[in-house]
């Protein structure tokens, strides 16, 4: 089939990207481009004039993408006819091409002040390369700049003006900047901070005309003054129009396709004719013409869909968010920011230190915000703003933003904007600052995982993904859109966790092969992300009847051993809430002595660690050693840490020991969306670091206090208090239910935090403390969930013939 | 000089999954596929050595078990971005039996 695209920009070309994804050998492909360029980042036009970028760095689609593609791409072909009975589209020169599908991604033009002199030489609007390089001329050879509008790219301009040279002076006809994105507050404080830079402001202004210089020897007139309504004029050698954009529907409304101030698109990206479908700035999807990237690619991404002939995927709209890519200023908005008489502010202004933050608040939900100063936050405002989360849990300290406290290995850094180009972002790969800034505009980077893969940064532990985002926000301004927690679980599908779980429960899916086909898996046995996740979602949907897939487990899940950086393993066997006896210590030396064990080490979960052992040497020592597995590689329950307690400790008030023997015992085998560790103090001494566990225990005089969600990982995360119990079999069943409820519910990879995190400690209350049915039928799940469940490695032991993978064969 | 060297029944390699041979001093991952196709490939991720055989198997590659690179098995290369390629050995299944080829010269270049 053919596929001919009319727009060779962002939209178009994102599309054409999303497709060759998809179904790369669907169509052959022809692009119309009226510029003489391939594609390019259109959004770093501001740096090029800034003297930050050249055009060379930001080709997005070089021409031998093009070629290796097999498209066929006229640059400077302008379409203007749209034959749609023969399905056929032609260039001013008479040019043509066929279609079977039409893609239209027209973009937008700039809006000229309909006023005299409007015309003359020097009067430009801010679009695309050409007008960049008339900027970058402009400045060699004149002095006066007027940028008409304040506004994103008004202002851009005028920045990038100023460095190039020239005297400049922004004309606003509002009371602040910005207004579309500011408040009054945050809008005077950028002008102050912009006026500091040396650029000049005419508030509350309007353009009348601007006057020409004396014609020169071909007869031209370059403009030379601009003239205000209230007579004011000032010198203009050059005027810049951003005063805003009109879709460019033009061609599309003279083929007769349904226009209304934009081409007129339904949630498929589907125009009134239904072989042409239009995405980007031209379009108008349910009456809104959307002016920054992050939307048109969203759209992108169901067009591509749609063309591919999948038939899935809609379009619902955008929120956006702004911020202004001018260095040194960081200012954020998004959403509904001046609010109304059902709304309540949040308002932080710190004058001196030029801090502003507002966050406007309805119904318990962030519905808009404006940060100005200090934006490392907009990003996590922002996508609570997206999900729609519930804030009345966080209300207290939401202002003082995202307590990144404890995050560890990149120099206790959380603030981007702090950092210089040569220091380290992500601890793990040896990521700066600097490269990840040059590859998101060398490479025309837009989300996380595009950065996650280029550069490596945030790829590996993740604890720096939160560093990422914000370079990722601050070099792309408002191209930047976090991405919405209920995301796909991977490329694989576009089912989101909570949609593959409720499915495999719904028609009892009971493998893999069933589930993917079910679910209409896009790959034929996924990859290495999805598949683990399904077997999870099998097991704890359906336990003792789904089956276990070893091959869609992790190696460490596979041969219950971690594996090392040598590709040998370790082993850690049990030792019951961190005790042990001489026998038990004496049965570890043997076998340490007998397979030559290079390094022995007690763990930091109170129990021992025989590392570097041979794969084929794993069976061998766990006959010998016969003691359980400690599961120190499980995505399930690690160890329970315990301390000496009330039987030998001058403070104890519990026997915390025993405590951490019974939960241990009796919640053996249990697989989970992530490791659970647990920790039973014997007083709030807390000498078992009760604060940072999956589930800490606290005894107390009068019994037992539960808290939850606690992490001592990547983030330290303190956990919360959830409720106090009296007796041991409580203990065991309001943790249990917990558990439990964590199990069924969290996403796969989530520890217990981050699920609290989302679902919120309120709702944890309500189903284990107010709902008694509920938790004890919870807990009643646990328990059937791991009746009977044998240990791993004696199950290996004595079926040594049925896993033959422990051997290496030699030949 | 080439030979055939005899490895494994067929049902002695998990599907999806991948036993270790070793010969002569190196290890060879020899990887089963859905469809019953078997690759074998020089043991060692591009990356840092991490033993593929130990990753996941999926559709035509395996993810290291290390950092997840992903590897082609048909021609032991790295997906994009990542950068490098592993040996690959010429493999064929008889009555059941998996065959793997060896060449002297290339095992002397891979020799630990
Ligand atoms: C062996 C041990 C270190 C030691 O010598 O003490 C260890 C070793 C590893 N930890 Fe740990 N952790 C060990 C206690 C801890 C603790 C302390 C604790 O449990 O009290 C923590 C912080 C507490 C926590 O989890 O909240 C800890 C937080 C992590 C994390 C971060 C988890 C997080 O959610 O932030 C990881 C990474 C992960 O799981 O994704 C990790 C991962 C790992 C892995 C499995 C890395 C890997 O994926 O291969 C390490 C295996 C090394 C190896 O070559 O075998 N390890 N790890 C400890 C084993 C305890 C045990 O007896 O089972
Ligand atoms: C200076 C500047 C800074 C910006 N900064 C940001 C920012 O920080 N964040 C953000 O999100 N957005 C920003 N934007 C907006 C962003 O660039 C646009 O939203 C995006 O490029 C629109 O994509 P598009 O494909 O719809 O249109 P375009 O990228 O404009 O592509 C349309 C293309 O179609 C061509 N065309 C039109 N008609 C025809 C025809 N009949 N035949 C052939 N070709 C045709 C046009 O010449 C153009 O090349 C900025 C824009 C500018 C100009
Ligand atoms: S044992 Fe834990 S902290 Fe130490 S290197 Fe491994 S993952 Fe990092
Ligand atoms: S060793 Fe294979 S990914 Fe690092």
């Amino acid at each position: 089939m053919k596929l001919v695209v009319v727009g060779n920009g962002m939209a178009g070309m994102r599309t054409v990207e999303e497709l060759l994804k998809i179904a790369p050998e669907l169509y052959d492909i022809t692009v119309f481009g009226d510029e003489p360029y391939p594609n390019y980042n259109r959004i770093m036009l501001s740096p090029v004039l800034a003297n930050e970028q050249t055009v060379d760095d930001i080709i997005l689609n070089t021409r031998e993408w093009y070629a290796e593609h097999n498209i066929t791409l006229y640059t400077n072909a302008r379409i203007n006819k749209i034959d749609r009975k023969n399905r056929v589209v032609y260039t001013e020169d008479g040019t043509s091409a066929e279609y079977d599908r039409l893609l239209l991604a027209t973009g937008s033009k700039p809006f000229m002040l309909p006023i005299p002199g409007k015309d003359l030489e020097g009067v430009i609007g801010y679009r695309d390369i050409k007008d960049t390089n008339e900027m970058i001329a402009t400045a060699k050879t004149h002095k006066h700049a007027v940028v008409i509008g304040g506004g994103l790219l008004g202002l851009e301009a005028a920045n990038g003006l100023k460095i190039q040279g020239m005297e400049v002076t922004v004309v606003h006809k509002n009371e602040w900047l910005l207004e579309k994105q500011l408040d009054k507050t945050a809008g005077k404080m950028l002008q102050k901070n912009l006026e500091a830079k040396g650029l000049n402001f005419l508030l509350q202004k309007n353009t009348e005309l601007l006057i020409g210089d004396t014609p020169d020897a071909n007869g031209k007139c370059r403009v030379k003054t601009a003239r205000f309504t209230d007579g004011l004029e000032i010198a203009a050698d050059l005027v810049v129009m951003a005063i805003g954009i009109r879709p460019n529907f033009a061609l599309a409304e003279s083929a007769g396709i349904y226009c209304n101030k934009g081409i007129v698109v339904n949630d498929t990206m589907q125009t009134y004719d239904p072989r042409i479908y239009a995405v980007g700035e031209c379009v108008a999807h349910r009456g809104i013409s959307y002016g920054l990237v992050a939307p048109l690619f969203e759209m992108a991404k169901v067009c591509a869909t749609h063309l591919a002939n999948f038939g899935i995927g809609l379009y619902k709209g955008s929120v956006t968010s702004t911020k202004l890519k001018v260095t040194g200023i960081d200012l954020f908005s998004a959403g509904d920011f001046t609010g109304d008489s059902d709304t309540e502010e949040i308002v932080l202004h710190d004058a001196v230190g030029g801090i502003y933050k507002k966050l406007v608040i309805k119904n318990d939900k962030i519905i808009g915000g404006v940060l100005y100063g200090d934006t490392t936050d907009g990003s996590w405002y922002f996508q609570m703003l997206r999900d729609g989360k519930a804030i009345h849990e966080i209300r207290d300290h939401l202002m003082f933003g995202q307590d990144s406290l404890g995050n560890t290995g990149h120099q206790g850094q959380n603030k981007a904007a702090a950092m210089n180009n040569e220091m380290e972002v992500c601890g793990c790969n040896g990521v700066c600052k600097g490269t990840i800034v040059k590859a998101i505009q060398d490479q025309g980077l837009f989300t996380i995982d595009d950065v996650k893969k280029q550069t490596k940064a945030g790829s590996s532990c993740g604890s720096c993904v939160g560093l990422v985002e914000q370079i990722l926000a601050s070099t792309l301004g408002g191209g930047y859109a976090p991405p919405s927690t209920s995301k796909a679980i991977c490329g694989c599908s576009d089912k989101n966790h909570e949609e593959v779980r409720a499915e495999i429960r719904a028609h009892k899916y009971l493998n893999i092969p069933d589930a993917m086909k079910g679910m209409a898996w896009r790959t034929p046995n996924g990859c290495a992300t999805c598949r683990p996740a399904l077997n999870y979602y099998l097991l704890s949907s359906w336990p003792h009847e789904a089956v276990d897939d070893p091959q869609s487990r992790f190696i460490n899940e596979r041969v219950h051993a971690n594996i090392q950086k040598d590709g040998t393993f370790s082993v850690i066997p049990r030792m019951y809430g961190g005790v042990t006896t001489p026998d038990q210590l004496r049965k570890i030396a043997d076998v340490a002595d007998k397979y030559a064990v290079p390094m022995v080490k007690v763990t930091g979960g109170q129990r021992i660690d025989l590392l570097g052992v041979k794969k084929e040497d794993l069976m061998g020592m766990w006959k010998d050693l016969d003691m359980p597995s400690g599961y120190a590689y499980a995505k399930g329950i690690r160890t329970v840490k315990t301390c000496v307690g009330s039987e030998f400790c001058r403070f104890g008030t519990q026997n915390s020991t025993q405590m951490g023997i019974d939960i241990e015992k009796a919640f053996d085998h249990m697989w989970a969306p992530h490791k659970v560790k647990f920790a039973v103090s014997g007083c709030p001494r807390n000498c078992a670091e009760s604060g940072i566990k999956d589930v800490g225990i606290i005894g107390v005089d009068s019994g037992w206090e539960i808290y939850v969600g606690g992490n001592g990982g990547i983030k330290t995360e303190a956990a919360q208090f959830l409720c106090k119990v009296k007796g041991h079999d409580e203990v065991l069943e309001y943790s249990g239910a917990f558990i439990q409820i964590y199990r069924e519910e969290a996403r796969y990879l989530d520890r217990t935090v981050h699920w609290i995190e989302r679902v919120g400690l309120e709702y944890v209350k309500q189903r284990i403390l107010e709902d008694s049915e509920g938790r004890k039928a919870a807990y009643e799940r646990l328990l059937f969930a791991l009746q009977g469940v044998v240990d791993p490695w004696a199950e290996r032991v004595n079926n040594r013939d049925k896993h033959k993978e422990f051997e290496t064969i030699s030949v | 000089m080439t030979h055939w060297v005899k490895v494994a029944p067929l049902n002695e390699i998990p599907a999806l999954g991948a036993r270790i041979v070793r010969s002569k001093g190196i290890e060879i991952g020899v990887f089963r596929l859905e469809d019953d196709r078997i690759f074998a490939i020089n043991n060692q991720c591009p990356h840092k050595g991490g033993p593929l055989s130990e990753g996941i198997v999926y559709g035509d590659k395996i993810a290291c078990p290390m950092h997840s690179w992903k590897i082609s098995l048909i021609d032991g290369k790295a997906e994009e971005p990542d950068v490098g390629q592993t040996a690959c050995f010429n493999t064929k299944v008889e009555n059941g039996f998996v065959y793997l080829e060896l060449k002297d010269p290339e095992l002397k270049d891979l020799e630990l």
